[in-house]
């Protein structure tokens, strides 16, 4: 699903944010991304989502190489992968129907399909009564998941987070994990940047972690949980 | 078997299309709603905005207006060119006579009327008020008049060249054709025309001018969610098509604004205008814009609109990047 092969991004100045980065994550999987802040992950995530580009090496998602995607087809590439934010990016002047309903939207979907998937969605992140609240009266918790709903709605293969716990205290940061744990059950492949060392370790999985833009370690830890 | 299976790839493309078709007119038809709603939301921003774009487009518009009422008024005029014919003053009245009979028959011509030294002293008396001055004179200074009226509808150059033949004859001294004013007043016209050209192109540039900020204004208020609906894969045509709308809607309020402050002027000019019409004896009446006018008022007024935004959005959508 995803392989990086050798990757290096220098930004403009010479900060080099990543070197020589190889790694692969097959269809299914469930990883975490981890390292101190600065050692790359967010650089890492940027690369697969084409915010950023690889100075040097080769990234394939889904066996495509982003090398050869072109600008206009940025955005159908991106409809395949479902991106969650530390800051969940909710836009706060619409309902939590509409925010979790607009990748329906920007794919084309009728009112009838948006309405059934978006219900579905939100009814996975168990936020089904709270569909026509506006998100800023919703608790960070919330936000979250409806952040997740809006990632999840369109079915990607591929779900991306970064840093989804960032804000929310141990109890709620697990729920949300246990949540990516489940759509991870049905298939899809989820990677995962974070620094929570204590819940990695808690909840298992494979572990790449990053050092000063380089791979470090690739483990697989035994789930405590 | 392939022949089977070729009519069926053709129907599923077909298929594909319609289903493509129809999802693109839902798009363009959910963002047609959902960006009247957004501009009528806000009302004043909204009213404020297009009546810039209404003041900028009425002058243009105004003056097309008063340039077709006076093309109205003057048609009236350009058929009943007169020539007068003065005779020389030993022309006796019976010469005259048969000469008005002479022309009358001429197929060119379709009356004319005779006015002898006598009715032209009289006539004169009445309308100049010198009459008391003419009693010192010796004799009647003023000559035999014909007023010939020449069939409507012929080229300036053919009047030109019978005047050419009259002034020719014994009989007349001095063969005037009453058109040079009228060509005046239609060469101010053209001049007032093209005014009217480079007035429309400044407002029309100032329109442009206007949506294109409030869109830019627009974008830059909405950067955030530019950014995320570029991150969960909006194309730049999902991004760009409601700030188009946007700029269509300021358009054609812009132009309805326009077309209304045109009618409330022709509407307060009404009375004065038909007042003066009165004095001169003329049934003129200010006419409202035509058809033309109305649509290309409010077809200009759209487009204008969406080039604004067109120029505002193509400018700002490339600059805001998720990072």
């Amino acid at each position: 699903m995803i392989v990086f092969s050798k990757v290096s991004k220098r930004y403009p100045g010479g900060f080099e944010a990543l070197s020589d980065v190889s790694l692969q994550l097959v269809p299914g999987e469930m990883a975490f991304l981890t390292g101190h802040s600065g050692a790359g992950k967010s650089t890492l995530l940027k690369l697969i989502t084409l915010i950023e580009r690889a100075s040097q090496g080769q990234v394939f998602i889904n066996g495509q190489n982003l090398a050869r995607v072109g600008r206009w087809r940025i955005p159908y590439l991106r409809r395949n992968i479902g991106i969650i934010f530390q800051d969940h990016r909710l836009l706060f002047d619409r309902t939590v129907f509409d925010n979790v309903a607009l990748p329906l939207i920007i794919a084309g979907h009728g009112q009838h399909e948006i309405g059934r998937r978006v219900r579905a969605a939100l009814d996975k992140v168990g936020l089904l009564d709270k569909e026509k609240m506006y998100p800023i009266t919703l608790s960070g918790g919330e936000q979250q998941r409806v952040g997740i709903a809006r990632a999840v709605v369109n079915r990607p293969p591929l779900l991306l987070a970064d840093e989804p716990t960032g804000n929310l205290d141990s109890g709620l940061s697990l729920e949300i994990m246990r949540l990516f744990e489940e759509f991870n059950r049905v298939g899809v492949t989820v990677l995962i940047a974070s620094h929570d060392r204590e819940l990695i370790r808690y909840l298992g999985h494979r572990v790449l972690r990053l050092d000063h833009g380089q791979l470090t370690a690739d483990t697989r830890v035994q789930a405590d949980g | 078997m392939a022949r089977a299976a070729a009519p069926e790839g053709a129907s599923m493309r077909r298929r594909g299309l319609r289903v493509w078709l129809r999802a693109w007119q839902l798009r363009h038809a959910q963002t047609f709603f959902y960006t009247l709603g957004q501009v009528l939301r806000h009302p004043l921003n909204t009213l404020l905005t297009a009546a810039v774009i209404g003041i900028a487009l009425a002058l243009p518009a105004g003056l097309q207006v008063m340039l077709d009422n006076a093309h109205e008024l003057t048609k009236g005029w350009d058929g009943s060119a007169q020539i007068s014919l003065f005779l020389q003053p030993k022309v006796s009245e019976q010469q005259a006579q048969a000469l008005a009979r002479e022309l009358e028959a001429l197929p060119e011509i379709s009356t004319v009327r005779y006015i002898s030294r006598a009715q032209a002293l009289e006539e004169f008396k009445a309308l100049s008020g010198f009459g008391d001055v003419l009693h010192m004179l010796d004799e009647n200074p003023l000559p035999a008049v014909l007023l010939l009226t020449p069939l409507a509808q012929q080229s300036p150059a053919a009047l030109e060249a019978m005047i050419q033949r009259l002034q020719a004859r014994a009989e007349v001294d001095i063969a005037q054709l009453d058109m040079q004013w009228i060509k005046r007043v239609y060469a101010m016209l053209g001049v007032v025309h093209r005014i009217l050209w480079v007035l429309a192109g400044l407002l029309g540039l100032s329109v442009l001018l206007v949506v294109g900020n409030t869109i830019r204004l627009a974008i830059q208020n909405r950067r955030d969610e530019i950014v995320v609906i570029k991150l969960i894969g909006g194309t730049d045509a999902f991004i760009r098509r409601p700030f188009l709308y946007t700029g269509f809607w300021y358009g054609l309020f812009g132009s309805l604004i326009a077309l209304i402050m045109v009618l409330l002027a022709l509407w307060l000019q009404a009375e004065p205008v038909a007042r003066l019409a009165a004095l001169y004896d003329s049934h003129f009446q200010l006419r409202g814009p035509g058809f033309l006018t109305v649509l290309g008022l409010i077809v200009g007024g759209c487009l204008l609109g969406l080039a604004g935004s067109w120029l505002a959005v193509g400018r700002h959508l490339r600059e805001i990047e998720p990072s």
